[in-house]
């Protein structure tokens, strides 16, 4: 189980004073309360003593199908008889997990990775092993190298598990050419592929890539996705699609752990989606988030410290930085806390500590003043702490190493 | 009666007192008593106003909540209140301040420097720091002079760990201890109403370094009550602990954290509000000596509403 201490420092933002660029919130509030009133307003006339009821383990077929035109949308074919719903997203990696992992088990993922994950992968005791990222997502050559040393060690990781498009925490995106080699591995070495894909529909830029579901034709690949980032959090709501064997048993595991997700959210979304209305208000939430992260990015520029380094995202919730090496991002979250402002620390996205100078901040549930105030805030903070450091380093009695080798001189 | 239970707060410590705020509600009802839940904020004085309780307990830890800042303004009101005054407060919350008001009642410490970041900053203090790590000695600790639990605490076992080290505590605090790191037996002696309670030890489960994490984790360090001590090793921690209290003057209960060393027991801070969750030392010392966690809670009460 991940650090209590961490638990603890995070109750502060809860309150109102703090900007908490920690969340991984999508912005609600411009959903027009006369669609949630006309869908509750339905209900009334014609559902309530359906929607007050229990429903199909997998899932209601209306969202069912929904989910099909929502994967539709990014040419991703599938039958709406291999979606399993769940409650949320969350569940989605919940149940796969605890369907395919024995303790012991090797999962293999991004590092850093989703930090919602880890607490799930250790729970079960898996043995989570990170391949690290580079601009264009999971490095295959590091991942077949992995594949290699287990294969050694007599292991067989049961699955690798990663967001390709607009990873979260990282923000970057898996390239065309790894898309293919990827899939490729997972059918020579018959290993699962879990594509976690919740932002794959909040694009700011550039052309979409397939879905890794789409290239391998959901052979090795299970898909997770989730309506929490384009429609509600709130809800909810998200599914798997999994070949037939994996998914009886995931339908197994979600009746022991809540017999079906809730009748009332999945008739509100199932209508809301069929309506068609969610594509506009999609396109509204990506105008949205990214005028917010070129505030964010435009203001790293501004208020980061020398030396520090960060991702311009195409889509997605979250910015990646990473501060000078001296810095420790757990302490500069205990010094931006008195300030009263959050994000997620590095090592919150890696089982080994790592990610210690990283942090994950979100731009998409925070207003543009309060993005600019809480970046001003971070970055004040780290260059303090920087000043100091130097201050202590830079005298004759306490001369320190630098910290990164200086340049040979080549003459 | 009617207790405002006081909870939450801003300090890093504020999902512990949630814990501690929550449990000792449990118990107030069970005892019968009205609760009034406060977390802090602009609207604490006037709620604390106009419901005008007979006593406030506090439940939290950490700055503002453990330092006084809520005691003196509860002595404005004429609200009494749980455990100590708003003085004692100050020198416990202030880790450097207890030390030198032990030193000078004769309460065995181990040795320590403070630093404050404005004498690193401005005064290039930094270059004390070799003179230092010679007075103190290795391995030391970093460690913030204003934070309960263990929140940026570093074992430093190099000169040239030192600045990473204070810039982590100095993450936590403006002033920073380095202080000798005691090797021996981590024994939490919990005081009540000016008497010891059984004394609890701790026994780490995973590593040397007791941390914050073993702290409030059930099954992250084992603890052992009463702990496995010779009648005149008790008596000797015993007296260490309550000297240790009273120099302080705290009131009302306390937990005095001793190294047991091989040549006798050190005081390393005494908190002014101990954690009362489900798993921390105060209530299981109180368990140990036959108090049940409603009991402990009445007579933290009583003691309030006799000083």
């Amino acid at each position: 189980m991940r650090s209590s201490a961490m638990r603890d420092m995070m109750a502060i933002t809860a309150r109102p004073e703090v900007i908490s660029l920690a969340g991984g919130l999508p912005d609600t509030s411009t959903f027009p309360p006369e669609a949630f009133a006309a869908e509750m307003h339905r209900i009334e006339k014609t559902a309530v003593a359906e929607v007050l009821q229990y429903g199909p383990t997998e899932g209601s077929n209306l969202v069912r199908e929904q989910i099909v035109e929502v994967m539709a949308a990014e040419d991703t074919r599938v039958d709406a008889m291999d979606i399993t719903v769940t409650t949320g997203g969350q569940q989605a990696i919940d149940l796969i997990t605890k369907v395919l992992i024995d303790p012991g088990d090797v999962i293999i993922c991004d590092a850093p990775t989703y930090p919602g994950a880890i607490p799930t992968f250790c729970s079960y005791e898996a043995d989570v092993r990170q391949i690290e990222m580079d601009s264009d997502g999971m490095r295959i050559d590091l991942l077949e190298e992995t594949l290699e040393t287990l294969e050694r060690e007599g292991k067989r990781p049961k699955f690798i598990y990663s967001i390709p498009t607009f990873q979260n925490p990282g923000g970057v995106t898996l390239s065309l050419e790894r898309r293919r080699r990827l899939v490729e591995i997972a059918r020579e070495k018959e290993i699962l592929v879990v594509e976690d894909n919740p932002y794959g529909l909040l694009r700011f830029e550039g052309e979409p890539l397939p879905t890794l579901y789409s290239l391998d034709g959901g052979n090795y690949v299970v898909y997770l996705g989730t309506f929490s980032k384009i429609l509600s959090a709130g809800l909810r709501i998200g599914w798997l699609v999994t070949p037939t064997p994996i998914r009886e048993k995931v339908v197994l595991g979600k009746q022991a752990a809540d017999l079906c997700t809730s009748t009332l959210t999945q008739d509100f979304a199932g209508h809301f989606f069929q309506s068609g209305r969610w594509r506009e208000y999609v396109a509204e939430l990506v105008e949205i988030y990214r005028t917010r992260r070129d505030t964010m990015v435009n203001a790293m520029a501004e208020y980061f410290p020398h030396g520090a380094t960060w991702n311009k995202p195409t889509g997605g919730l979250f910015i990646w930085a990473t501060m000078p090496d001296v810095l420790s991002s757990q302490d500069l979250l205990a010094k931006a806390l008195s300030r009263n402002v959050a994000f997620v620390p590095g090592p919150n996205a890696y089982v080994d500590g790592g990610g210690t100078s990283s942090m994950r901040l979100n731009f998409s549930g925070v207003k543009e003043d309060e993005i600019i105030e809480g970046i001003r805030r971070i970055g004040q903070v780290a260059r303090e702490q920087l000043k100091l450091y130097e201050t202590m380093t830079s005298t004759d009695e306490m001369r320190l190493p630098p910290s990164t080798p200086p340049e040979e001189d080549a003459s | 009666m009617k207790v405002a239970l006081l909870q939450g707060g801003r300090s890093l410590e504020r999902g512990v007192s949630l814990r501690s705020g929550q449990r000792v509600t449990e118990a107030l009802l069970d005892l019968g008593h009205q609760v009034d839940v406060m977390d802090l904020g602009p609207d604490l004085v006037g709620r604390l106003d106009s419901s005008r309780p007979d006593v406030a307990f506090i439940a939290l830890h950490g700055t503002e909540g453990e330092d006084g800042t809520v005691q003196a303004l509860l002595e404005l009101l004429d609200i009494p209140y749980t455990g100590p005054g708003v003085a004692a407060c100050k020198r416990c919350m202030d880790k450097s301040l207890a030390k030198y008001t032990l030193r000078e009642n004769d309460i065995p410490t181990p040795d320590w420097v403070t630093y404050s970041e404005a004498a690193i900053r401005d005064f290039g203090a930094a270059s004390t720091f070799a003179a230092a790590v010679e007075q103190v000695g290795l391995p030391l600790v970093a460690k913030p002079a204003s934070q309960g639990s263990s929140l940026g605490v570093k074992v430093v076992t190099d000169l040239e760990q030192v600045p990473g080290a204070l810039i982590t505590a100095l993450s936590y605090d403006d002033r920073a201890l380095l202080e000798s790191w005691v090797s021996g037996r981590e024994l939490a002696v919990s005081v009540l109403g000016g008497e010891t309670l059984p004394v609890v030890e701790a026994i780490p489960t995973e590593s040397n370094a007791y941390d914050f994490e073993a702290r409030y984790e059930i099954g992250a360090a084992s603890f052992e009550c009463p702990a496995s001590l010779g009648e005149a090793e008790t008596a000797e921690v015993e007296r260490v602990a309550l000297g240790a209290y009273e120099a302080l003057g705290c009131s009302g209960f306390a937990r005095v954290d001793v190294m047991l060393a091989e040549d006798g027991p050190q005081v390393l801070e005494v908190n002014a509000i101990p954690g009362l969750t489900e798993t921390s030392l105060l209530p299981q010392a109180a368990e140990a000596a036959g108090l049940d966690f409603e009991a402990m809670v009445q007579k933290i009460l009583d003691l309030s509403l006799d000083r």
